[in-house]
């Protein structure tokens, strides 16, 4: 049996999405900025997919969509851009401890160049306190950036209520949404925000996609210099086909959302309550209930991320860890130290990412593959053993 | 995952000498000082000979396959064998491993040569 629960890290091609993508991998190749049929027909379709696009994200005006080729471009983009251009206010910017490293090291890159950088910390949750933003404004803080859902842990942040005070304070607020976008409704004036990233390899769209979305009237800096795509912000021929793919994977999830959601919510539920009732020592990382349709994440005490993810992958299942060994950095992932697990806690780590391709079987097999190998690692364990003989030692 | 060797895979799948020895000669930890991870050797020795090795290992893939090769060299090597075992020997021996994962190779042949060590200390101390 073949399972792919590791859906935090890509999403499939929907084939409807594939199909509209192929057109323009073929005869429909022109440049958007032609000024021939061949230019037109494609500039019609990368505007059909700003539309789609804006209307995922509750965006009234498509021309705040930027095309961007991933969400770390996006986060970047939107990081160093908006602090570039708002410099003359303030060099303050202020972002959580559990953003995705495309937001910290951008914005670590700016504190290199005389920025100044905030982390706020997160509960044993993931979940940031708006009054600690609140606590944390400057007068000279020009720009927030909180995730809208971590997509390690799955917990939705407060996103509403940080707009409230970045707003009441004229302080521009960027949210990455790549976890969510697609997944739960955005609009992004409820949620207050100025700018919002999302990628298409996250929602079943294509790699090599992605889109800044920015409020009309804030300033940002180009990184990419050049022609005048995409209204001058960033420069250099779009990558229609992919423009297009994540476009019909926009409104594909625009139309589905509700059945996704339901479907995701199902599977994760039950492997969030299932798996700490088949293996002991398990705990659920992330907030148990606010949280993302298709994440569910845990820490299994005593044994490592890596050699599970071996053995999981031995019986056709793929996932993910943000253990310390699993990492080409060997860090353990700053979430899950941010949100207060000891070291070892976190070298557990184990990350679900369902997809609406996976099936009720696909957990029951997960839910069946666990216990067994679980043991096998814990027979191993010189942590396990001193616990084993600790609590023994205790009776 | 990092690409593992044939024999890091192999080794990793069916680990020889898993487990404790009970009133071992010697014990060693050792803690992985990179990610945090941890490996423990018990030996018995007979006739200056590693009669029997066994070992726990918390970490990564690379860290239990390391474990188990190291435990096969040693076991039925005098000490003095035993105290040669290298990381690079233990690296070799398993067709390579990647870059990044090196630092386990260490770990394994340290705590090996700490059972060793707290071996020879005892008998040098007494009786037991
Ligand atoms: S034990 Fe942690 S990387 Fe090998």
């Amino acid at each position: 049996m073949k399972v792919y629960f590791d859906n935090a890290a890509t999403t499939p091609l929907l084939p409807e999405v594939r199909d509209a993508m192929l057109p323009f991998l073929g005869e429909a190749f022109g440049n958007p900025s032609s000024l021939h049929d061949w230019g037109d027909a494609a500039r019609m379709d990368v505007d059909k997919a700003r539309e789609q696009v804006a209307r995922l994200i509750g965006a009234t005006k498509p021309e705040e969509v930027i095309f961007t080729s991933c969400g770390t471009e996006s986060n970047n983009f939107a990081i160093k851009g908006i602090a570039l251009a708002q410099q003359s206010k303030g060099k303050h910017i202020i972002i959580s401890a559990v953003e995705h490293f495309s937001v910290l090291h951008s914005a670590r890159t700016m504190e290199k160049l005389g920025f100044e950088l905030t982390l706020v910390p997160v509960d044993k949750y993931g979940v940031v306190d708006p009054d600690d933003i609140r606590k944390n404004i400057r007068k000279d803080t020009i720009l927030v950036s909180v995730m809208h859902a971590n997509g390690e842990v799955g917990t939705i942040e407060p996103i509403k209520e940080i707009g409230k005070i970045t707003r009441e304070n004229n302080i521009v607020f960027h949210t990455d949404a790549v976890a969510t976008a697609g997944y739960i409704p955005i609009d992004v004036k409820e949620l207050g925000v100025d700018a919002l990233s999302l990628a298409g390899s996250q929602f079943y769209g294509p790699k090599g996609s992605g889109a800044l979305w920015m409020r009309r009237g804030v300033r940002i800096m180009p990184l990419l210099d050049g022609g005048t795509q995409e209204g001058g912000r960033r420069a250099g021929t779009e990558n229609v086909p992919a423009i297009v793919g994540l476009g019909k994977a926009a409104e594909l999830a625009m139309a589905d959302m509700a059945a996704r959601a339901e479907h995701l919510t199902f599977l994760r539920d039950r492997l969030l309550n299932e798996m700490p009732s088949k293996v002991d020592h398990v705990v659920v990382t992330g907030h148990p209930t606010n949280r993302v349709p298709w994440n569910a994440s845990f820490t299994v005490e005593f044994i490592e991320g890596e050699s599970m993810l071996m053995m999981l992958n031995a019986k056709g299942v793929a996932v993910s860890s943000g253990s310390a060994c699993t990492s080409k950095a060997l860090k353990a992932s700053h979430v899950l130290i941010a949100m207060c697990l000891s070291h070892e806690l976190s070298q557990g780590s184990l990350l679900f990412g369902i997809g609406i391709d996976n099936k009720p079987e696909d957990v029951d097999y997960v839910l069946e593959e666990m216990p067994p190998i679980v043991d096998r690692l814990r027979q191993m364990s010189p942590l396990y053993s001193k616990f084993v003989k600790a609590s023994k030692g205790g009776k | 995952m990092p690409v593992y060797s044939a024999k890091v895979m192999e080794h990793f799948t069916n680990p020889r000498n898993v487990g404790e020895i009970e009133n071992p000669d010697g014990i060693g930890e050792e803690g992985n000082p990179v990610c945090g991870d941890m490996m423990t050797f018990y030996i018995k020795v007979k006739d200056n000979r590693l009669d029997d090795v066994k070992f726990k290992t918390f970490g990564c893939g690379a860290a239990i396959a390391v474990s188990s090769m190291v435990s096969e060299m040693a076991k039925g090597k005098t000490i003095e064998e035993a105290l040669k075992i290298t990381p690079q020997l233990v690296a070799d021996e398993l067709e390579g491993l990647p870059k990044q994962k090196f630092h386990c190779s260490n770990l394994g042949a340290q705590a090996l040569h700490k059972a060793i060590e707290d071996y020879l200390s005892k008998k040098k101390g007494g009786t037991h």
